[in-house]
């Protein structure tokens, strides 16, 4: 027993240095090893997974080898990919007659209008013009395609703040075809639900450890990021930051940044809130599209991802919600911060990596990717099910579409409330 | 009890007076006209710009208070008569009358085992068709039939959270009149014309509380808008009529003694103390227009937690509550009350805090809301007092192997992940007595 137990120790490599990560491996008596000695598990960074599956140099891993991301994240994670995908994934759903992509009378999708109105610059600089046009009193954000932490985001409410973008300026110096200066324009959301008179975006981590079938796990302590100055739409605070971005690595450097709670709410407090002063019927919808968008997102990217068994993933999900209980997806993490802001910041994300090693290496033994990938129920600890094709096809295909027609959001989706029940989505 | 009570006021009136003078702010000013108009501006966002608070310190705090009371004595009281008393081992030594277990049981009657809880039995374990669906369908009948009395009963089993705001509001007899809002609008008329020195302890009691609370920091803004107004108020000097305790009087400047010159200060009467401000937060979870939180808030306050801050002999007033809390762990749980006793951690040290705050910034807000639904329920505060003996109860084993004060205080330390409701009926309907 003894020497079986020896021999079955993980062997583990990180790029992070976090202690949330290191404290976990340690706390499971896996060892330590370098990249190039022979590991099971190895939580990289995206720069790294690009090397591992990259055709020079690549190489192949072994059955009892996990890392931490698949090898094309990027067509969830890049904005303009995301968004690119989805718009592949709603046309293609229109063509096959799904009632998913049903229109409302305005041409706007019924059930997959999540994601604002995004052009790729400089590539749709004359559609986005047009569009803008249609609107000109409206805010758009700027957003650099391959950047994190609000770096490089700035807002424009006038066509001449981006001339630089514009594919027919011959004046232009700033023109470039190389992905590294992208950027994708979206429809600024300038009217978010406030609270406290705050603008608040929330972050959710989704675990995926398959694309094919589809099986995902939402953690249930998500949270609510506050920017620390009271928002206002008007065109004068366009440049002020601190109003609009609720990045932590940006709000941190605020005057009123509070390092005790961080300015930063829990998903249930949330939902106390929301249904003391909205009533339940909403507040339930409103979650419900939540899970629903988020589904709906893998799903779209599901087709295109490289499905390696040795991946599992851990995204960083970024949703607004505007003043109509509309959520909005905003973007994708791959590498969602594993740094602490706060003490209770740091016991989430200890927490997390915790919940999320325990799902996808199981029994913390050297693991095999050819198993199954379905845990029992008892390992998932703060996580729940959100979307389980295996278990969803099972129940037949043709229950897909049953209960839509009167219902504003279609599918039934989870039914979880504040206090946790477990629950697992009904809809394929 | 009143000369107490007019003693403690006389000290807090003459910190506040010194505070004045060391500082030399006055009592109250009028403000410039250039300063209304950008105070005007801010009225939204009062948080993000405070005067320096630095020298301000809180008039007094809950500590300060629990001192006055341990010190109050009854001179016409012979210890020899009550056998009982005699062997109290607390700090209060006021012999008032409390409820004991028994009547406690039949005043808290509906939360007995036998009869459904919310914060009990709408968790998930449980079936919603065997209590909560039935339970919220007659909140919401209360409610059509704008019912006052049979909401208040109706929350003793607790309020659905999407009813609650308005059951409260029911119970208090709020009803947003155009009056009413044109009051609030008033109220804030006033905050904006003058300053008062008072302003500036609210202030830094926000910053020193609700904005470094997880739950509350959010609604720091609203606190501001609440607490000035509150300052201001002077239909709230009509609850010193039922109240131990008398407004504060000034005098305008140069007319020291002269009664034609006495003013009340604050307007309303009230000073505020370390931890005002958490009455007011968790009122922010349910309402969010400005001038209902205000009068929810005032409700509150005049029928509730100023019993908190003055001394009487009400059952409801902070004296008898700290005997009841100080009787019930006594008979109770003796040797743990024995234990801590000899390792010089006064149990009533540790929960008095509790109290005058009615549990606000300790609990979760969901249970807090739990709680104060019963306070509004049974119209009493008693229960602040048996859930304080409760809590120690639940902690018994950890506490008895304390062996300083400070190790029990962190024991009971964070409170923040416990289910109250339970911890009330076990201890009311569970424990062997």
């Amino acid at each position: 027993m003894h020497a079986r137990v020896m021999a079955g120790k993980v062997k583990w490599v990180t790029d992070i240095e976090k202690s949330v990560l290191i404290n976990n491996f340690e706390k499971r008596g896996w060892i330590q090893v370098t990249e190039n000695e022979d590991w099971n598990f190895y939580w990289m960074s995206v720069q790294t997974i690009r090397n591992v599956f990259s055709v020079e140099t690549g190489y192949r891993l072994s059955d009892d080898q996990i890392v931490n991301h698949f090898p094309n994240h990027y067509e969830l994670t890049r904005k303009d990919l995301m968004v690119k995908n989805i718009k592949r994934y709603r046309k293609e759903l229109e063509k096959e007659g799904s009632p998913l992509a049903e229109k409302d009378e305005n041409g706007k999708y019924l059930y997959l209008d999540f994601v604002p109105i995004t052009y790729m610059l400089p590539a749709d600089y004359n559609l986005f013009v047009e569009e803008f046009r249609k609107s000109p009193s409206s805010t758009w954000i700027m957003k650099p395609c391959g950047k994190a932490q609000g770096k490089g985001i700035f807002l424009i409410n006038k066509l001449s703040q981006i001339k630089k973008w514009s594919r027919d300026s011959k004046t232009s110096s700033f023109v470039t075809q190389s992905t590294k200066e992208a950027y994708v324009i979206s429809l600024y959301i300038n009217n978010p639900l406030l609270i406290g008179g705050r603008k608040f975006d929330l972050r959710l981590y989704v675990l995926v450890s398959t694309y094919r079938p589809l099986r995902c796990y939402m953690y249930k302590l998500g949270f609510c990021r506050f920017c620390t100055v009271k928002y206002t739409p008007s065109t004068s605070e366009l440049d002020n930051m601190f109003v609009h971005l609720t990045n932590v690595a940006i709000q941190k450097h605020g005057e009123d940044y509070n390092h005790i709670h961080g300015g930063k709410w829990t998903v249930s407090n949330l939902r106390l809130y929301l249904e003391s002063t909205r009533g339940r019927e909403v507040t339930t919808k409103l979650f419900d599209e939540i899970h629903w968008i988020i589904v709906q997102s893998l799903k779209a990217v599901a087709p295109v991802m490289n499905n390696d068994k040795h991946c599992f993933e851990c995204y960083g999900y970024d949703i607004i919600i505007d003043d109509k209980l509309k959520p909005w997806l905003i973007e994708v993490n791959a590498s969602p911060s594993l740094t602490s802001s706060t003490a209770n910041d740091r016991i989430l994300k200890y927490n997390l990596i915790n919940d999320t090693l325990n799902i996808a290496v199981p029994n913390g033994e050297i693991p095999d990717c050819k198993w199954n990938k379905s845990p029992p129920k008892e390992v998932l600890g703060n996580y729940e099910i959100l979307y389980d094709e295996e278990l969803a096809q099972g129940d037949g295909a043709d229950r897909e579409l049953r209960g839509r027609p009167g219902q504003a959001l279609g599918p039934r989706g989870i039914r979880s409330r504040d206090m946790g029940r477990t629950v697992l989505t009904t809809w394929k | 009890m009143r000369k107490a009570q007019g003693s403690w006021e006389k000290r807090i009136l003459k910190s506040l007076n010194s505070m004045c003078t060391e500082l030399s702010i006055p009592l109250a000013r009028k403000r410039p006209a250039v300063e209304q108009k950008e105070l005007l501006n801010k009225w939204n966002e009062m948080g993000t710009d405070e005067p320096d608070l630095s020298l301000f310190r809180p008039v007094y705090a809950p500590k300060d208070f629990l001192e006055v009371l341990i010190n109050l004595r009854n001179p016409n009281y012979e210890n020899g008569d009550s056998l009982s008393f005699r062997t109290h081992l607390g700090l209060i030594q006021v012999p008032l009358k409390v409820k004991g277990i028994p009547e406690l049981k039949e005043f808290f009657v509906e939360l007995s085992l036998t009869t459904g809880q919310l914060g009990i039995d709408d968790s998930t374990q449980v079936p919603p068709e065997l209590f909560e669906n039935e339970h919220v369908r007659i909140g919401q009948k209360v409610l059509a039939e704008q019912d006052s009395a049979a909401a208040q009963q109706y929350v003793r089993q607790g309020s659905p959270t999407a009813l609650r705001a308005e059951l409260w509001t029911l119970i208090l007899n709020i009803s947003s009149q155009p009056e009413d809002i044109l009051y609030y609008e008033q109220l804030k008329t006033n905050v904006i014309q003058h300053d008062l020195l008072v302003d500036s302890l609210i202030y830094k009691d926000v910053k020193l509380t609700a904005s470094n609370d997880d739950y509350y920091f959010v609604f720091e803004d609203y606190l501001y808008q609440v607490l000035l107004c509150f300052s201001r108020d002077t239909s709230v000097l009509g609850h010193f009529a039922y109240n131990s305790a008398s407004p504060p009087k000034s005098y305008i400047r140069g007319k020291l003694g002269l009664e034609e010159y006495a003013v009340f200060y604050p307007p309303n009467g009230v000073i505020p103390f370390h931890g005002f401000s958490m009455y007011v937060a968790p009122l922010c979870f349910l309402y969010h227009e400005p001038s209902k939180l205000y009068q929810i808030f005032r409700e509150m306050y005049v029928r509730f937690f100023f019993r908190l801050h003055s001394i009487s002999s009400h059952p409801s007033g902070i004296v008898s509550l700290c005997l009841l809390f100080e009787t019930l762990l006594q008979t109770y749980l003796p040797q743990l009350f024995y234990h801590l006793r000899e390792i010089g951690a006064q149990p009533l040290r540790i929960s008095f805090k509790w109290m005058v705050r009615a549990f606000s910034g300790y609990l979760a807000t969901d249970q807090l809301l739990l709680l104060w639904d019963r306070i509004l329920g049974y119209n009493s505060l008693e229960i602040l007092a048996v859930l304080a003996a409760a809590v120690f109860a639940f902690r018994a084993v950890n506490l008895m192997e304390v062996t300083s004060l400070a190790a029990a205080e962190a024991v009971l330390a964070d409170l923040s992940t416990l289910k109250v409701m339970p911890l009330l009926q076990i201890f009311l309907f569970a424990t062997v007595t």
